[in-house]
């Protein structure tokens, strides 16, 4: 049996914003879509920035990178702040267990007393990698012009302001919530001489001014390198050393590592494969930045995993690069 | 930080999480990474004098705002499923959103942008997850409102491309260069703009209009989404008071440059509202309060403690607030009765009140209404009943600072319009105030940049010369359909036919 239902009046006049219609047609729209698209402002502005007055708000000349629609590159994973916050609660949610659980056993406290050191000397410094690698992708969200770029960048934004703050807490793990080790940790940062080229490197991003060149460097040439020899192979290195338990407090940075690679792939992808003067800019940047972020890792892959575990990060990413269309060295000379 | 053996604190394993994670750098000039934080002006002698204003990791906020989202979502399903926008209390309600879209809506985005960037700029890494953390709340209500109103659009007009009308429609120039303006100005200047004048001073007049109106209403989808924005909005005031009297504690040089900017983002603040006023006293059918009530409870009395308090840093209450304390008897009929002419030009549609609606009025404005605008309802009433709907065809005259038409009147002579003038480099510029004319003088060289849509018009920019073609092609407005009188409109006769009643009912109930 089959219910009557008066449908005259809930007929839609229309399935979708009009902007959304004029990309996708006019049905059911995605969530995605519908937060995503257009929504940004793009002309008609009424005052040149005082910070900047060479371009307009929201001018697609603040990167040398030409695209036809800034549009193009959206996120493969449909990430709305919505959907956003809510994978990462998830994640966050796992980290959580695993910290409450080392903590309740001292499993850092009990770690033998080198081990520790080891965690602070070549483990924790990477928080302040993170704090700039937060700053730089703040720095892409102000300056990128549609909305599906600069929110992925924000996103990205938080996460590394949350990544450092999980490794701070495997410091507070260490001393007992003191602000010892974080202090101790903080001193290799600045002046040990295994930190200087990392260090020197994060302050040269931080004067990038072109923000894709800036995501190009930060979120793919450095992360690429960084996140596969610090959160794979140094983990496994540090296991050997007796730490095999802080594996379980880096679980979220791998989780993470994995679904940046999602974006920025996607990312890459369709601004290289707009125009052949793209690629050439990409290539440009990357023979400059390539060879700084691996010696910049250098010294840290030397005093643990060695240089060979460096080496296969940088096979590893030059592969990654070579399916944009992209070269970048495969092996040390 | 100093060696101890004693557990931190709160506070201290907080700095710990966020500013301790910063450093200062000997590679690169300190200067060079922060480039945009001196040319306001401002000397900021000690950034670690910061207080953060709320202390929330992100592993806390993204469970924390996660379990917001999916309550709010969970509402916005069911409002769709069950056609929530049926059970609103009437189909004029509408017109609120469509002015909420267009004309706040970009400006969640725009903040979300502004606080990106300002979100680098400041040195003090304090101040910068805080900008952070607003950024992104801020892309969360851009995303949430595009989200509420989705259903809406689907059943009634004027919704449809928000963003697209928001870079362009003449009146939704006001919200928009007011955005820009704060954008474009330093970090410092953008953060008293913002975070204090606008979302500390004046938020509640924004807010309570459009969500306690949802609620009055009847509309779940909106109602829902402010209550889910307020804890949000909580974090984001504290941010304004806390920068305040940061700037002002760290040298008494800041003094005088906060104290102008609070002057002029008072008064941008307050024309922006103007906008607020009139959908308050007219677009909602059921009142929640009039905006003079509105008016006195949050800015003069909230307003007015909050300045007290700030006496001690040398700073004075904004320089023409006497002037919008004045006005809160005239502003919002002064601006129904220009958006009633101007209704073929508009994305939402205008009405003349109904008689119990101006009976309200006059009990809520009784030295005003009676007296200046109820006569002139009557004699608009009897012009469209005689099918003479008036629709004004002579373009507004803008104000170069805050582009509201030069509708307003002078404090103490409410038939005499507000008008002032001057001449900068050869070129005449008119303001509706005496207040806008100040902020232009103090920068001329910004505000002449303003893109005045009726200048924009006349100088052929927007596809065409006549108002019809702008309106269609340029502005993306559906003629006979998103603009004019409401009476007889399609949203009027579709809401009838959801009711149930005939057109014919409807006149006899009218007549
Ligand atoms: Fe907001
Ligand atoms: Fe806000
Ligand atoms: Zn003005």
């Amino acid at each position: 049996m089959s219910i009557e239902i008066k449908t005259t009046s809930v007929e839609p006049i229309r399935h979708t914003y009009s902007h959304i219609a004029r990309r996708f047609g006019d049905k059911p729209a995605t969530r995605y879509q519908e937060a995503s698209y257009d929504l940004e402002a793009k002309t008609n502005f009424h005052y040149r920035p005082q910070w900047d007055s060479r371009y307009e708000l929201n001018d697609d000349r603040r990167t040398a990178i030409r695209m036809d629609d800034w549009y193009a590159v959206s996120d493969p994973r449909q990430f709305y702040y919505g959907a956003y916050v809510g994978n990462r609660a998830k994640m966050q949610e796992s980290a959580e267990t695993s910290f409450g659980f080392c903590d309740k056993r001292n499993l850092l406290t009990r770690l033998p007393e080198e081990t520790q050191k080891q965690l602070l000397r070549l483990l924790v410094p990477f928080r302040h990698v993170e704090l700039g690698a937060n700053m730089n992708n703040s720095k892409i969200a102000g300056d990128a012009v549609a909305t599906t770029v600069s929110q992925m960048h924000i996103y990205a934004a938080m996460d590394r302001l949350g990544i450092g703050q999980y490794l701070s807490r495997i410091a507070l793990l260490i001393d007992g919530s003191t602000g010892k080790a974080l202090d101790e940790s903080k001193g290799y940062w600045m002046d040990d001489e295994l930190w200087q080229p990392m260090r020197k490197l994060v302050e040269d991003t931080l004067v990038v001014d072109d923000w894709f060149e800036l995501t190009l460097v930060q979120n793919i040439l450095l992360d690429g390198l960084m996140y596969t020899l610090v959160y794979h192979t140094m983990d496994a290195w540090l296991a050997t050393q007796g730490a095999e338990d802080v594996s379980m407090l880096t679980e979220f940075m791998r989780d993470w590592y994995k679904d940046s690679l999602r974006w920025t792939n996607a990312m890459i992808k369709a601004v290289a494969g707009e125009s052949e003067a793209n690629c050439e800019l990409l290539q440009t940047w990357i023979d400059q930045w390539e060879p700084q972020v691996y010696s910049a890792l250098q010294p840290l892959a030397e005093a643990s995993v060695g240089i060979d575990a460096l080496d296969e990060a940088r096979a590893e990413l030059s592969t990654r690069l070579k399916k944009f269309g992209l070269q970048s060295r495969g092996v040390s000379a | 930080m100093a060696v101890q053996n004693k557990k931190l604190n709160l506070k201290d394993k907080y700095q710990y999480l966020t500013r301790d994670m910063g450093w200062e750098p000997t590679y690169q000039k300190k200067k060079d990474i922060f480039p945009d934080e001196d040319f306001e002006g401002i000397k900021i002698t000690d950034w670690s004098q910061w207080e953060d204003p709320f202390r929330l990791t992100m592993d806390s906020y993204w469970k924390y705002q996660a379990e917001k989202e999916k309550k709010l979502y969970a509402i916005f399903d069911a409002f769709a499923q069950n056609n929530g926008h049926q059970n609103i209390s009437d189909a004029r309600y509408v017109n609120a959103l469509k002015l909420f879209l267009s004309g706040v809506s970009p400006l969640e985005h725009a903040a979300f942008q502004g606080y990106a960037k300002t979100g680098r700029q400041f040195s003090g890494t304090g101040a910068r997850v805080a900008c952070q953390m607003q950024a992104i709340d801020e892309l969360r209500h851009s995303q949430t409102q595009q989200h509420a109103m989705s259903h809406y659009n689907k059943h009634f007009n004027g919704l449809h491309d928000a963003a697209h009308m928001h870079d362009r429609v003449w009146f939704l120039s006001v919200p928009k260069s007011f955005f820009d303006d704060a954008r474009t100005a330093g970090p410092f200047e953008f953060l008293t703009a913002i975070s204090f004048s606008f979302e500390y001073v004046l938020t509640n007049l924004l807010f309570v209009p459009f969500m306690s109106g949802a609620a009055y209403n009847g509309d779940m989808a909106t109602v829902t989404f402010g209550f889910s924005a307020q804890s949000d909005e909580a974090r984001h005031m504290t941010l304004g008071l806390e920068v305040i009297k940061f700037i002002l504690e760290q040298h008494e040089d800041n003094v005088p440059i906060v104290q102008r900017w609070i002057d002029k983002w008072f008064w941008r603040g307050f024309r922006l509202l103007s906008l607020v006023s009139m959908m308050m006293d007219y677009m909602l059918p059921n009142k929640v309060m009039s905006w003079s009530e509105a008016w006195e409870v949050y800015y003069e009395q909230n307003g007015g403690a909050l300045f007290k308090d700030l006496e001690r840093y040398g700073i004075r209450p904004p320089k023409y607030q006497d002037v919008a304390n004045d006005a809160k008897h005239h502003l919002s009929h002064q601006l129904w009765t220009t958006f009633y002419q101007y209704s073929q030009a508009t994305s939402f549609h205008t009405w003349i009140p109904e008689k119990e609606e101006m009976d309200w009025m006059s009990e809520k404005y009784p030295d005003t209404f009676d007296k200046y605008y109820r006569p002139r309802y009557e004699h608009l009433a009897k012009e469209a009943a005689a099918g003479r709907r008036f629709y004004n065809n002579t373009l507004p005259q803008l104000c170069q600072v805050c582009q509201v038409p030069t509708l307003f009147t002078e404090m103490g002579a409410p038939t005499k319009l507000s008008h002032r003038q001057l001449k900068y480099e050869g070129e005449r510029y008119h303001f509706c105030s005496e207040a806008c004319c100040e902020i232009f003088e103090h920068e001329p060289e910004k505000y002449i940049q303003a893109w005045l849509p009726v200048h924009q018009i006349y100088q052929g920019n927007c596809e065409g010369a006549d108002v019809e073609t702008v309106v269609q092609k340029y502005y993306h407005i559906n003629i006979g359909e998103d603009n004019f009188e409401y009476l007889g409109s399609p949203d009027h006769k579709r809401w009838l036919s959801i009711k149930g009643i005939k057109p014919a009912d409807e006149d006899k109930n009218a007549a």
